[in-house]
């Protein structure tokens, strides 16, 4: 049967080229990978390899011709025993039915011709949902008094108790004990080959990380802090992000990714900084970033728990603070849901982490002057529950956000759009988002702390709002 | 040919027609053990499906139904289909995205496969992946990567888990010659040697990163010399000898499977097309291709073998071409004939269901 050889698309974009030069004539015998012509694109001269062997029995396209469409047969190679005149009806039948061998609605949709296929995006609640939030605690449990550092510990080494595929690795976790102490003890009970020091190889251990997860191990990868893991990036990303994606649900990546973010004190611009806005744009990752002990132990018992890669930022500041944990015998809680730190119907201030420091302390304050603003603890930046910062502003009508991370494209701006679209007429000012300043963090004392957010920006933010 | 030089000189360009010796090792191939009728038979089955696959991809890229990046594998065929006979089940593939011959050569479906490249349904990542993110656990493939080296330390965590969990088996980690320069390829080669991981990295040297030859991109050109300071054992193979591949794969294999560590081989192969479709190729001469095509290939050396030894006719070898244009075929009809993603699908498999 004879061939046609059709013009070929030579890049992504291509749709036309000129034949520049045809480097075989009618009759000659052609073999798999001869070069038979030359095509002009926009970009290169490209050659065009036969791909089977036979005899060029006709040639359709004459040399020199321009704008000749991709897909338009240029030649046609006969078979064995095939004359010219099969080569020209099969060249006549191929003029007809070389456009239907795209599928129709393909070019159109690609070129955003075409939108009524589109999808939209799952479609979110009109309203908010009016879910109670769920009771967390049950009552009279006893709870215990443990900082944020030993919660963190104590759900590491519960979880690995449970499921001996899950492991540990980084920098001085193992015989060190931990940069920050986190994984201490961890070495002595689950032994070297489940507690892996590291070397300083940020963007190796975490791919080989992530190799461990798609092999179906649950790592968790701690980072000493998380500015290093910007070495990491491509792996936490592209290759843990984006493969369940990418493998069309087939594949994905088991991993949590933990250490402490933000700034620590006085340790300048290359080891303070805030990476909450940054994760939460990718989908394909969670980010949990919690504030008190049992929210810490709770969060991330359910991160190594979850399939998927898990953002997982704590704070150097908060370790070593204490909070009155549940003692329980497995104290999980859910991935997405904010709480409500504390209730009030004059403005809502939403924070996470460590900015919540600075939303509770302003709310004590300004609860002195008769202001009752509630609190909003997002816990995790992605999937986000917008529904809970909705539902108090629908109570307050006024919003404020706290985090300590730069202003542009921040969390709290997130928030503010969110609000705009889902919550306009709920609104009576402007949300004000109190953050980092736009500045690298600085060294001099005075000077990062001005930085920084306070608590009288906080105060202020939230009188601001009220008009007040 | 001599147009493409002519042009590139007008550019500017230098064009060295130099062909390089392949490896010291095709100077002696009495040194190369000899395959089994089977195993012969075998080896051009496979090598010949990657080929026609490739083939009938750059067709149907040059129809416009493959779109994007198709970064083909003709040429290196020897390369995974050696390895993949020196390998046990259970040994897990990992490369970049010059990766269909991968996937054929662990068994995963050329219909899943091309339909995939088409951006179907029915593709391997439901035509979300495109051609260079396909995953099979079934057949121990776990992709397909984008990005140069990245493979590498994912490569070796995937021996971190065979090492965790003692099942025996080895991780083959792929990657090219332009990858070789990555930093996270020596912070990997360090892991791996220190934990004595169980991995065999097969450094595909086809002698240009895209654009750029391997003399112009490396301070040294012998790759499998490059793991050296980290005690890992490396050596030169003639990956256009499937014979050569396989013997030189089973004793890595076995020595990574015996809790040595990792090895180095450094597969000396060759591209026959382009970095990916939109290049014209005009770094290096036609020439080059041509003696490569005519003097090693692997498939024709595979052909003479079982010629010479009469354990195949002429005919009989295009009955097996025959079949293996059909199989091509049927996977090409499916990738055109099955029906796009449903706009749905746009919003499935971000997140696994916790």
């Amino acid at each position: 049967m004879p061939t046609n050889i059709l013009m070929p698309a030579l890049s992504p974009t291509m749709e036309d080229g000129t034949l520049a030069k045809w480097l075989v004539q009618e009759g000659d015998q052609v073999a798999a990978g001869d070069v038979i012509a030359e095509i002009e694109t926009d970009k290169a001269t490209m050659e065009v390899e036969a791909v089977d062997e036979g005899r060029l029995g006709k040639i359709l396209v004459g040399e020199g011709t321009e704008g000749v469409k991709v897909n338009t047969p240029i030649a046609v190679i006969l078979g064995d025993g095939e004359d010219a005149s099969a080569a020209e009806a099969a060249a006549a039948s191929a003029a007809v039915e070389a456009p239907a061998a795209a599928p129709q609605d393909t070019p159109a949709a690609a070129n955003g011709e075409d939108t009524s296929d589109i999808a939209a995006p799952p479609p979110a609640a009109a309203e908010p949902s009016q879910a109670e939030e769920q009771i967390e605690v049950p009552e009279g449990t006893e709870m215990v008094e443990l900082t944020v550092r030993e919660a963190l510990r104590d759900a590491m080494a519960e979880e690995m108790r449970r499921d001996g595929e899950v492991f540990v690795m980084g920098e001085e976790v193992a015989e060190y004990q931990g940069a920050y102490k986190v994984t201490q003890g961890l070495l002595d009970e689950f032994g070297a080959k489940r507690v892996i020091d590291t070397p300083i190889t940020e963007h190796g251990f975490a791919g080989l990380g992530v190799g461990a997860a798609f092999a179906g191990l649950k790592p968790i990868v701690e980072f000493m802090t998380w500015n290093f893991a910007m070495q990491a990036m491509d792996h936490i990303i592209n290759s843990a992000a984006k493969t369940l994606y990418m493998a069309g649900g087939q594949m994905g990546c088991p991993i949590v990714f933990r250490g402490p973010n933000g700034a620590a004190a006085r340790v300048a611009a290359q080891h303070s900084q805030d990476y909450a806005a940054w994760y939460s744009q990718v989908p394909g990752l969670k980010v949990v970033q919690p504030h008190s002990a049992a929210d810490a132990k709770g969060l991330l018992k359910a991160a190594i728990r979850d399939p998927n890669p898990i953002i997982f930022l704590e704070n150097e500041i908060l370790y070593g603070q204490s909070f009155a944990v549940p003692k329980l015998d497995d104290f999980v809680l859910p991935i997405g849901k904010a709480k409500t730190s504390r209730s009030g119907d004059a403005a809502t201030i939403v924070s996470f982490g460590i900015g919540m420091s600075y939303a509770l302390k302003a709310a004590e304050a300004l609860a002195e002057e008769g202001i009752a603003a509630e609190v909003i603890d997002l816990r995790t930046i992605r999937p986000m529950d917008i529904d809970a910062v909705i539902r108090s502003v629908q109570k307050t009508n006024r919003c404020v956000t706290v985090e300590e991370g730069w202003p542009q494209s921040s969390v709290g701006s997130h928030i503010s759009a969110e609000l705009m679209t889902k919550a306009f007429d709920h609104l009576d000012a402007p949300v004000i988002n109190v953050t980092g300043k736009d500045v690298p963090m600085p060294y001099a004392a005075n000077l990062e702390k001005l930085a920084l957010p306070s608590v009288k920006e906080v105060v202020e933010a939230v009188k601001s709002v009220s008009y007040r | 040919m001599a147009q493409s030089q002519a042009a590139a000189r007008q550019a500017g360009e230098e064009v060295q027609v130099r062909p390089e010796p392949v490896a010291d090792a095709e100077a002696d191939d009495s040194k190369v053990p000899e395959l089994s009728k089977d195993a012969e038979l075998s080896a051009y089955r496979s090598m010949l499906l990657i080929r026609r696959f490739e083939e009938k991809a750059g067709q149907l890229y040059g129809m416009g139904l493959i779109g994007g990046f198709c970064h083909l594998y003709i040429g290196q065929e020897a390369v995974v289909v050696g390895m993949q006979m020196a390998a046990i089940d259970g040994d897990q593939n990992i490369t970049g995205y010059r990766d269909h011959g991968h996937m054929l050569a662990t068994g995963m479906d050329p219909k899943g496969v091309m339909a995939e490249l088409t951006g179907r349904r029915g593709g391997y990542s439901r035509g979300k992946g495109g051609s260079m993110h396909m995953f099979s656990k079934e057949t121990h493939f776990y992709g397909g990567h984008g990005i140069v080296g990245a493979p590498v330390p994912i490569g070796a965590g995937l021996a971190f888990a065979n090492k965790y969990r003692e099942n025996g088996n080895v991780s083959m980690t792929y990657f090219g010659d332009g990858a070789a320069n990555q930093g996270q390829v020596y912070e990997t080669f360090n892991m791996a040697k220190l934990w004595q991981l169980p991995v065999v990295f097969v450094i595909e040297n086809n002698r240009y990163g895209m654009g750029t030859s391997l003399k112009r991109a490396s301070a040294t050109t012998n790759l499998a010399n490059r793991g050296l300071s980290f005690g890992i054992p490396g050596e030169q193979v003639n990956g256009m000898d499937v014979r050569a591949v396989k013997a030189a794969g089973e004793k890595a294999l076995e020595f990574a499977r015996s809790g040595n560590g990792p090895m180095i081989l450094e597969m000396l192969t060759y591209r026959y097309r382009g970095h990916s479709m939109s290049d014209p190729a005009k770094y290096r001469a036609r020439e080059e291709v041509q003696k490569m095509r005519s003097e090693n290939d692997p498939i024709e050396q595979v052909s003479h073998r079982l010629q010479e030894k009469g354990w195949a006719s002429e005919d009989d070898l295009k009955a097996i071409d025959k079949d293996i244009r059909r199989i091509v075929n049927e996977a090409a009809e499916f990738a055109q004939a099955d029906p796009e993603p449903d706009p749905s699908d746009l919003w499935t498999d971000v997140y696994a269901e916790a």
